[in-house]
């Protein structure tokens, strides 16, 4: 287990207070002087030497997204935009920080900021936030009174502004160029990507987007050196992580743990184990919804890190531990999942907007065992035709779980599901209806 | 993609009262100049607070008129966004987390509870028009599941005979108390914190 004082999230539990009296006791804003006096570069430098990966899901490296802000600023400003809008199924990692340890992301926008030259910072938090959100606008405020913000923010001599900016139930606006369309008031459509937002992002400006978690480690890092954080974890996985730990175990929590632990220790140590014991345990979705699910035998051995799990065809992703038992029946907690996909759908390309209500609907036919044996193969090939054929990731955020499901369940899904084509049966299944027929409000 | 349609009842006018005017023109004030169309989605929150929990079609055109935008790019960015009431909701509108982190440990007898105390259907208004609810999607709270969120605020930890206390409140126009229901203040694991403990102890 992680000793307690390598621990970044000293008050993600908030023995100790938000505030920030209580956080500058922490060590937060204690000589963040120090820190931009060194320079620019020494601060990406130091970033990267960390290895410090986003911890947004799609774990690219920090310091060299950094890297990528031009170096001049030309005539065009540069922004700072923090992604708080945490809406994968099994996260709530985020919402800790915004409401417990406000601080370390405030002045990790600051040190980011300075590093990348902007002068104006967005957070984008989740409306359904509102209430965390108002608790980290009273920490902005706080740090506008004390001169930590605004004109010579903490004696750096460096300009910055913070704003909250509040998204409005939209999964898709977690994917950073939805998220800038959502900022400059539009649909949270995606964008083409490239351009890039490091060079053309919010407002056309060059734009760095980060996530919540990453920006509030950052001081941290920067305080006990790059080596420090790079000695947790193992190589190219290093440093410490939020674990959300949720569904059928015995203390569902949020806990800071070493990149690379167990998927065993952190369900038996620190969630008090599987409802039913261990053995009752039928498969782990290893990091938010959008990672395929592993089963049982898999779990006994499994290390919880970016490469390994890929290894495992699965993801870290955002690190959101969703534990399934045995009483559970996994073709419907999948189909639900294909629910929650086909409703957060933003509707640009048509593979996603189609492809995700086929997947709900076959699915939730085959948890009835409605449907033809033909079918399982239908829909694996339904997932391989949304996969990489859109815009943004959600494509393969979608079709991911499907896949897993039938990777690892499909004798259950088979055992379920018996009946010949629906062509020899002569069956009336509506499969190209149009959703909107289907949906229970229109 | 979910499928949102405007009320069928609208009423004629919209305008901004004095204190969300004022909030109005503060938020505008976040953006870059020639940018204010950034505020749309915090005017039509704004708007929605204002006229008890829903937004009308006149208030969509008059914000337009506000950002000097036009009306229908408020239009699409007021149905794209799930949080936007289109039509009355009530007072207290009860939305139900049912995504699978919550459904696994037993979200449909939150949604039973509802059906019981508010309305059969959801989306529909209770008989004394005070309150609705309905399914959501993840509101990002799992390791609190499940739970519920009520205007603003979070409920979390419930079961069912929980929830149909809190329904009792609101229903009688109380407000209860937000939270978790097993008395939790943070997210550690209960009865078996492994870590920071001289932190817990001091």
């Amino acid at each position: 287990m992680l000793k307690d004082q390598d621990r970044i999230f000293q008050n993600l539990y908030n023995d100790l207070g938000p505030d920030l009296t209580s956080s500058q006791k922490r060590g937060d804003w204690v000589n963040t002087k120090e820190i931009t006096d060194k320079g620019r570069d020494w601060i990406i430098n130091e970033i990267k030497d960390s290895q410090l990966r986003g911890r947004g899901g799609a774990g690219f490296p920090t310091g060299l997204k950094w890297s990528f802000a031009p170096k001049e600023v030309g005539s065009r400003p540069h922004y700072l935009v923090i992604n708080g809008d945490e809406s994968e199924p099994g996260t709530c990692k985020d919402r800790d920080i915004l409401r417990f340890e406000p601080h370390k992301l405030i002045e990790g926008c600051l040190i980011a900021s300075y590093a990348i030259q902007a002068h104006v910072c967005y957070i984008y938090i989740r409306g359904e936030y509102f209430v965390d959100g108002q608790k980290l606008q009273a920490a902005i405020d706080e740090a506008y009174e004390k001169k930590l913000l605004g004109k010579n923010a903490a004696g750096t001599g460096w300009d910055l502004d913070i704003y909250i900016h509040y998204g409005a139930g939209a999964y898709i606006c977690g994917e950073e160029t939805a998220l800038l369309e959502s900022i400059e008031g539009k649909k949270g459509q995606p964008r083409l990507k490239p351009p890039f937002p490091a060079l053309i992002g919010l407002y056309g400006c060059p734009t760095i987007i980060n996530n919540v978690e990453t920006i509030a480690v950052v001081p941290t890092i920067l305080r006990r050196g790059g080596k420090w954080f790079a000695s947790l974890g193992r190589e190219k996985n290093t440093g410490t992580k939020i674990f959300c730990i949720s569904g059928n175990v015995n203390n569902p929590c949020n806990v800071e743990e070493e990149m690379n632990i167990p998927l065993k220790e952190l369900i038996e140590v620190h969630a008090g184990g599987v409802i039913g014991g261990w053995d009752n345990l039928q498969a782990v979705i290893p990091g938010g919804s959008s990672m395929p699910l592993i089963p049982k035998d898999k779990c006994e051995t499994l290390t919880m890190d970016f490469d390994s799990l890929m290894a495992e065809k699965s993801g870290l992703g955002t690190a959101g531990v969703v534990v399934i038992n045995k009483d559970q029946d996994i073709i419907k907690c999948m189909a639900r999942i294909a629910r929650f996909y086909k409703h957060e759908s933003c509707g640009q390309c048509t593979p996603c907007r189609e492809g995700s209500g086929w997947m709900w609907r076959m699915l939730e036919r085959m948890a009835k065992g409605e449907a033809s044996k033909d079918e399982i193969d239908m829909l694996g090939d339904v997932t391989k035709q949304i996969e990489g054929h859109t815009i943004c990731a959600f494509g393969e955020g979608s079709s991911w779980p499907v896949q897993g499901l039938l990777r690892h369940f499909k004798d259950e899904i088979k055992k379920r599901n018996k009946f010949d084509p629906i062509v020899r049966e002569n069956k009336n299944i509506p499969y190209l209806v149009d959703q909107h027929l289907l949906d229970k409000n229109a | 993609m979910s499928l949102r349609r405007p009320a069928k009842n609208q009423p004629e006018n919209f305008e901004f009262n004095p204190s969300s005017l004022e909030a109005a023109k503060n938020i505008v004030s976040k953006y870059p100049e020639g940018k204010q169309q950034s505020a749309v989605m915090a005017l039509l929150y704004i708007a929605q607070k204002q006229n008890e929990n829903w937004i009308p079609l006149a208030a969509m055109k008059y914000i337009a008129k506000f950002l000097n935008m036009p009306y229908i790019k408020v239009y699409e960015v007021a149905t794209f966004y799930s949080m936007y009431n289109l039509s009355p909701v009530g007072k207290y509108f009860v939305q139900v987390c049912t995504t699978t982190p919550c459904m696994i440990r037993g979200a449909n007898k939150l949604v039973e509870a509802c059906k019981e105390k508010i309305s059969e259907d959801e989306s529909v208004l209770s008989n004394d028009k005070s309150c609705s609810w309905m399914e959501v999607e993840c509101l990002g709270a799992c390791v609190n599941a499940p739970m519920m969120q009520i205007n603003d605020d979070y409920y979390e930890d419930l079961d069912k005979e929980k929830t149909l206390k809190i329904l009792d409140k609101i229903l009688k126009g109380e407000k209860p108390t937000p939270g978790s229901y097993r008395g939790r203040i943070n997210n550690e694991p209960e009865n078996n914190r492994k870590t920071l403990m001289d932190l817990k102890n001091a």
